[in-house]
């Protein structure tokens, strides 16, 4: 059987949701609303063993564009299917409702709480024996067989160096190769991390159309947010100090690696606002959004996104609570000094007995090992970073 | 052939990649074109550490640096040869 028949035979055990979407992760997940109502929410995940809180810092006076921003990463993170079900708890009822009607969407199991006449005990004991139910019930949903092309696969790179441009990014590019033709969705984002290699991004759209939507998305963060913010210039923060310790120089170098994610056949069909989810059917997609791993991946699970490839130079360490981040290296010092944050180890490319073929089909097997309940490094190791973007400050 | 020191991506690039941990000035470098996976030989005239770039020709201040085949900044001093190249004598053109 050749390479494209056994890619196309892939299958994973996963939990097909009310809406038809998989997910390969089940958690119960108790969703604060703001800043505020983190307590109650972390209280009744440790009442209830096996539910996750997730704690973020924002929710209050934001507007307009931004607001609309929190709303859908929040409505996103409850609907990507691997939630089985959620608890969502707020100051007031007004914004919770909004959130538990946006989650209700997909049919799951989804229930809000507000703090504001009934307190922080009293909310908290309600919300427990509800977060107790869903759990429960969670527990007896199965995993089914599904074909490779239920699967959603987003990637963004990390402390990158010049090894990730040789190697690690490469192999999340081969593995796109291989799989998009499968039917699966993918996803790349960085907004400003492609600042040098902008000429070449346009080009990769499906259609003059989509790259003409994706330079002006690119352009408006440079003209909006760098010309307007910036106080010299963003050297000490594009390329990181990390990437110049890595051997990184500028950040026209950065980008061209960072592209290299992208693979050489496939084009993105469409250009997403931030946490926006596809709606042009499988395929790769672009979306709008910071180049901080943590922002950047919380967005792309957003989006309904269910595993996450990432690859790293000097070693990066993110997870994120409810996706499970795959990391790829092909740096062997790194390999060397934390392996316990390698999922797949593709040094072999740099001493050139690993070819970037050999490494992507590596990269599926360990996609499909992680789908069907295998662990990653940043899963075992407790890495949870849900960090929600912002836009501006708020009123 | 065996394990490289420097990876080349393209042809055409002024800059290659060590991929060796504690490369020493003087080293004989085997390097490889990533593209074709042509190889040649250059003597590294600094230590130069994992990931980070050599000049594989003869550089001018104000020169673009290429690598992937595509433009990652100028020179700001000459760099010979073998030197070690990064953010002492490369800038971006962006910011």
């Amino acid at each position: 059987m050749d390479q494209a028949t056994a890619n196309s035979n892939l299958k994973f055990m996963g939990w097909r949701r009310e809406n038809g979407r998989v997910g390969v992760r089940n958690h119960v997940v108790i969703l604060p609303l703001d800043d505020l109502s983190n307590a109650a929410c972390e209280a009744v995940a440790n009442n209830i063993k096996g539910t996750l809180a997730l704690p973020h810092a924002y929710g209050r006076l934001q507007f307009g564009e931004d607001l609309e921003l929190h709303f859908r990463t929040l409505i996103g993170i409850g609907s990507n299917p691997n939630v089985a079900a959620v608890v969502v708890i707020g100051i007031e009822d007004g914004w919770t409702q909004r959130v538990v009607e946006g989650i209700a969407k997909t049919g799951k199991p989804v229930t809000g709480f507000g703090i504001e006449g009934t307190g922080d005990i009293m909310t908290i004991a309600k919300a427990s024996r509800v977060a107790k139910d869903y759990l429960q019930w969670a527990s007896e949903q199965k995993r089914e067989e599904c074909p490779i092309s239920d699967l959603w696969v987003s990637t963004k790179c990390g402390e990158s160096d010049t090894t990730t441009g040789l190697s690690s990014c490469p192999t999340v590019g081969n593995m796109y190769d291989k799989l998009i033709p499968q039917g699966i969705y993918g996803c790349f984002g960085e907004t400003s991390e492609i600042t040098g290699a902008e000429h070449l991004a346009k080009e990769r759209a499906i259609s003059p159309e989509v790259g003409e939507k994706w330079y002006k998305m690119w352009k408006a963060y440079q003209d909006d947010v760098i010309e307007a913010h910036k106080t010299n210039d963003l050297s000490d923060s594009q390329p990181t100090k990390g990437n110049i310790a890595g051997g990184l120089t500028t950040i026209e170098e950065k980008a061209l690696g960072n592209l290299e994610k992208i693979g050489r056949d496939c084009r993105y069909i469409d250009a997403l606002e931030p946490a926006e989810t596809p709606a042009k059917g499988p395929g790769l997609y672009f979306m709008d959004s910071s180049s901080a791993a943590a922002e950047c991946v919380t967005l792309m699970a957003a989006g309904g996104y269910v595993v996450h490839t990432f690859p790293t130079g000097q070693g990066n360490v993110i997870g994120n609570p409810i996706v499970p981040v795959i990391k790829i290296t092909g740096n062997p010092k790194t390999v060397r000094t934390m392996s316990e944050h390698v999922d797949v180890d593709v040094s072999g490319i740099l001493r050139r007995d690993m070819t970037i073929s050999e490494a992507g089909d590596a990269l599926i097997e360990m996609i499909v090992r992680t789908a069907n309940g295998r662990l990653t490094a940043a899963e075992a190791l407790g890495h949870r970073e849900f960090v929600m973007t912002k836009l501006y400050r708020s009123a | 052939m065996g394990n490289p020191h420097l990876l080349v991506h393209e042809k055409e690039d002024t800059v290659g990649v060590v991929v060796v941990e504690e490369l020493k000035a003087g080293t004989d470098m085997l390097c490889v074109v990533t593209h074709d996976n042509s190889s040649f030989n250059l003597q590294s005239k600094m230590d130069v550490p994992i990931g980070h770039k050599i000049a594989l020709v003869d550089i001018k201040a104000g020169d673009t640096i290429w690598k992937y085949g595509q433009d990652i900044g100028k020179a700001i001093a000459d760099i010979k040869q073998g030197e070690h190249v990064h953010v002492h004598n490369v800038k971006t053109k962006r910011w």
